[in-house]
């Protein structure tokens, strides 16, 4: 036996809370399993009660999710949910975080998000299709800021780096900053993924006798208790060694290898070895089928001789699934992936005895009912709290702020503020062409991925406001779909289905998990509205370092059908005399939690906008009716920085000018800067406006005419008074360069 | 006319390279296959393309360990039999690695990858693969890559220059530290071309581009004119 700590030694020493398990859960363990576990149990029960693993602070709240749907084929609870979009074809698609490794080392922890995030989209058995991320940072302006800007440059080389090499297209996403992510950056990652039906494959480990295949990389000492160091507080308290390396190379090379076995139609079941490796891999799939599995460590194939059980189980090493085949047809699994230059190793077998037990030889080192490891894991339901701050600031009001003097520098300010300026410095090291069915490019509303050989395509979005959910956690939950699905909208699409990446502070304060609670709460609300049920997600807590929590920060991965490709539709303004038009409600923007208030007037305060999700579905409807009915030129969402900074983003894509001409009871910062949900700026062409506009009608929707396209300015008169005028050139300056001068 | 477009691990645009030919040229009756990189026989091919990917990962260096695989052997005899072949990104990479065009492709300047649609001018018409284009013209296609910097030395630079072998420049940009903003090359006999931008991607409209479709009808076109020869 090696120098392991004996089961009296880690109860004596209270050894087990090295490994983040609480003295009553140890007692529970205990109990469960009717003597002390050994140090490989304990140390197999500490990462599958983690957090990461078993939601245990998150799960009574995710139960509340509305997840069905007709469409609806593979809800949460697999590797990756799957929808049906008609035609045989089924989509898969989920968004995940790799916030902590990536604080740590930047480069590979972003790496090796976007690998697992794929892993788990292939694994299901569709091809991945595209890539998304959403990105948090700290501030990058000033010399103080080094740190960020080392964080952020390196964050989006890493998801390059592995995305170009797979060769799967990064065709959207966002990036906001704000320094309550300053020592927690965020980074989620979200892959969507096409198949047949026939092809849907699943993590289940069936069939007694049937063996148990470890393919793909090589099991290493990288990583290990990467999923319990996730679920601390503090991450920079620990080592490096717990970041994972990753290998996109290796992963091309075990996509195409599952893909063609999951294609031959013997394999039982199919699991990434992601967080907490060959351990979750094994027992969550066990716990699918209600079977057990025996694992032979000695076949586990290994990096380097001297490999301890518990390190071989603890593992996170990347590119490396499990497989369940069917009995005697283990050859065809060594064929495929010999061709491909990889490892095919049978390592075990199921049984039927609900137990995950792993021998070395004829030796038995760890015996664990499988079902105290997934279904026994403490289930904790944390106190919820009212945070005081909500009060302070939910009692912002306007006259608290005095309107800028010349609204175009104000408008300047914003297009320069690196949350709302052009992000091409972030894309354009991704490649987002390859594959080539890429229609709409990164920097529109939402990406647009062709299908070959139909007629449809796929709209994808990624969304969050993690300052809405600070000020209102119900409303901002709430706007938080409502954005991602309006996005899909503006560029032609139906939204289907939600993914979600919940990234909270300690889920332990009262306050935080109130954050949680509510804005889970309010996401549920939007989703049963807009008809959209969440398919699948993750969860991401402890994102805190020294006192500082970040934003309460849901973010939204949403995926819609577009019919007909005829239908897509940029934000981009495409002809001069077009009429402009805002659906949805003119007067309701505020500046309470706007963008403007932050970086015009360096204050977070007041209510989240205002939203009316029965609006927000007429919104959506009738604008997808209008876009449907070919009426629609350009559709642009109204997001941060409300009307002035969507007509300028609009005229910037179309290289064109626009004249405006509002009358207002609203404070002219409010209407040019104020912002509100269910609100879209429409390019018509003067053929169309009067169908558009009975089109609005019939849906019981606003809509206002605010000018026209044309020229080379943007200028925007208020009550009579010119209160903007700015050549676009200048106004595309100041969006464009903003980020690559703060980078140099 | 039989395409060949090669697949290497770790080739990931094999598939686009192969869309791109059956759309632009499958109503005219051209031929596309996907040949593993283990095939050491590409006798029945008139053309063969070498797509753009990451081949091994670009371990050691870009294309360097591609250039060892079996088919390589049967690229250079196609091409000393002047049959078509044509690189792109790594495939260029590979064609520099395997001595069949001359130079290397070094890290962009800026040290990142870059992807975007990129204005190209094409320099020379007298190639099968750009007969199709007027002289001079400047065509939209797309680059992606980390390591598209063109490199050679000034005696090999001249000697492009006075065969007329350089096939494409970047227009009015450098988006890589190219050396004369070269983008792409063929040898001296002109039938085997390396070049960084992706013409298969930029073959419809809708992709942002469809200035690529002449390059895979040029090869067609120059392919009949040689059979009727």
């Amino acid at each position: 036996m090696r120098n392991e700590p004996t089961p009296q030694q880690i109860a004596a020493e209270k050894i087990y809370r090295t490994f983040g398990l609480t003295d009553e859960e140890y007692d529970r363990i205990v109990s469960l399993m009717g003597r002390q576990p050994n140090y490989v149990e304990t140390g197999i029960y500490s990462v599958m009660w983690s957090e990461h693993c078993s939601y245990k602070s998150s799960k009574p709240i995710l139960k509340k999710f509305p997840t069905s749907g007709p469409h609806v084929l593979q809800g949460p609870g697999e590797n990756a949910g799957i929808i049906d979009i008609g035609d045989n074809l089924a989509v898969s698609f989920k968004i995940e975080s790799h916030n902590h490794p990536s604080a740590i080392e930047p480069y590979q922890g972003a790496a090796t998000g976007v690998g697992g995030i794929i892993r788990d989209v292939f694994t299901m058995g569709a091809r991945p299709i595209a890539l998304l991320n959403s990105l948090r940072f700290g501030s990058i302006a000033g010399a103080e800021n080094a740190h960020n800007r080392y964080l952020f440059a390196n964050v989006v080389a890493g998801i390059a780096g592995y995305g170009n090499c797979i060769g799967i297209p990064t065709v959207g996403g966002e990036v906001v900053f704000d320094d309550r992510y300053r020592h927690n950056p965020l980074v989620n990652a979200m892959c969507v993924g096409l198949m047949t039906h026939d092809q849907i494959a699943k993590g289940s480990a069936s069939g007694v006798g049937n063996p148990v295949l470890a393919v793909g990389a090589r099991t290493g000492r990288d990583g290990i208790h990467g999923a319990t160091f996730a679920s601390t507080e503090d991450p920079h308290s620990k080592e490096r060694s717990a970041v994972q390396v990753g290998d996109p190379f290796m992963e091309k090379l075990l996509l195409e290898a599952c893909l063609e076995l999951i294609a031959t139609g013997e394999v039982v079941g199919i699991q990434d070895m992601g967080a907490a490796g060959l351990t979750s891999s094994s027992s969550e799939m066990a716990a699918r089928a209600g079977s057990g599995i025996e694992l032979d460590m000695l076949n586990v194939p290994r990096r380097e001789e001297g490999m301890s059980s518990y390190e071989l189980m603890l593992s996170e090493s990347q590119e490396r699934m499990l497989v369940v085949m069917k009995a005697g047809r283990e050859h065809i699994a060594s064929e495929i992936f010999e061709k491909w230059g990889l490892e095919a190793a049978v390592i075990g077998r199921v049984t039927d005895d609900g137990k995950l037990r792993l021998k070395e030889g004829d030796q038995v080192v760890a015996e664990i009912v499988v079902s105290t490891l997934v279904d026994d894991a403490p289930v904790y339901h944390r106190p919820s709290q009212r945070p005081a701050y909500l009060d302070d600031l939910q009692a912002f009001e306007e006259a608290m702020v005095t309107q800028p003097e010349n609204l175009t520098a104000t408008l300047h300010t914003l297009l320069g503020a690196p949350t709302i300026a052009s992000k091409e410095y972030v894309y354009q090291q991704y490649d987002y062409m390859v594959r080539t069915q890429t229609m709409v490019r990164p920097g529109s509303d939402a990406a647009v991925v062709t299908i070959r050989g139909t007629r449809k395509a796929l709209a994808m979005s990624t969304d969050g406001n993690g300052r809405y959910v600070y000020l209102n956690p119900r409303k901002g939950g709430q706007h938080a779909i409502a954005e991602a699905a309006r996005n899909v909208v503006c560029s032609g699409g139906k939204p289907l289905a939600v993914t979600d990446c919940l990234n909270y502070s300690s889920p332990e304060k009262p306050e935080i998990f109130y954050q949680f609670e509510e804005s889970c709460a309010g996401m549920s609300e939007a989703c049963e509205v807009l008809g959209t049920p969440v398919i699948s997600g993750n969860v991401s807590l402890y994102n805190q370092t020294n006192d500082v929590d970040i934003y309460p920060t849901p973010i939204i991965g949403m995926v819609g059908l577009v019919d007909d490709v005829d239908h897509v539709t940029t934000q981009a303004f495409k002809q001069a005399h077009s009429h402009l038009v805002l659906v949805g409600p003119f007067e309701a923007a505020t500046i309470g939690g706007s963008e403007y208030l932050k970086e015009v007037h360096g204050l977070v305060s007041g209510d989240a906008p205002a939203l009316d999700l029965q609006m927000e579905k007429q919104v959506q409807d009738a604008v997808l009716a209008a876009i449907r009915a070919g009426l629609v030129s350009a559709a642009h969402d109204l997001a941060e920085g409300g009307l002035a900074v969507a007509v300028a983003e609009s005229c910037i894509g179309g290289q064109l000018g626009a004249t405006l001409r509002l009358d207002s009871g609203l404070r002219t910062d409010a209407l040019l800067f104020g912002e509100a949900g269910s609100r879209i700026l429409l390019e018509v062409t003067e053929a169309n406006i009067l169908a558009l506009e009975m089109l609005l009608e019939q849906h019981g929707v606003d809509g206002t005419r605010l000018g026209t396209t044309g020229g080379e300015q943007l200028a925007i008169t208020v009550n009579g008074t010119l209160v903007v005028d700015a050549a676009i050139a200048e106004l595309e300056a100041t969006w464009r360069g903003a980020i690559p001068c703060l980078m140099q | 006319m039989k395409f060949a477009v090669l697949v290497f691990p770790g080739s990931n645009c094999d598939i686009d390279a192969v869309k791109a030919i059956e759309d632009v040229l499958g109503p005219e009756g051209a031929e596309v296959t996907a040949v593993w990189h283990r095939e050491a026989d590409l006798s029945r091919f008139d053309a063969i393309l070498i797509p753009g990917g990451f081949s091994y990962g670009d371990y050691l260096r870009c294309g360097a360990i591609a250039r060892f695989s079996p088919v390589m052997e049967a690229v250079k005899q196609a091409a000393a039999a002047g049959k078509y072949v044509i690189g792109i990104c790594n495939g260029f990479q590979i064609l520099t690695e395997s001595g069949l065009l001359p130079g290397a492709l070094r890290h962009n300047d800026h040290l990142q990858f870059r992807c975007e649609i990129s204005p190209l001018q094409v320099e020379s018409t007298d190639t099968p693969f750009t007969r199709h284009y007027a002289p001079g013209q400047v065509i939209q296609i797309p680059i992606a890559h980390g390591e598209g910097n063109y490199f050679a030395d000034e005696a090999t630079i001249a000697e492009l220059n006075a065969n007329n072998q350089v096939i494409f420049r970047y227009y009015e940009h450098n988006p890589n530290g190219s050396v004369e903003r070269i983008a792409g090359i063929c040898n001296a006999t002109r039938n085997v071309l390396g070049m960084m931008p992706h013409p298969e991607r930029a073959v419809h409209d809708w992709l942002g581009s469809a200035d690529g479709k002449a390059l895979f009808t040029s090869i067609l076109n120059a392919w009949r004119d040689k059979q009727g020869a």
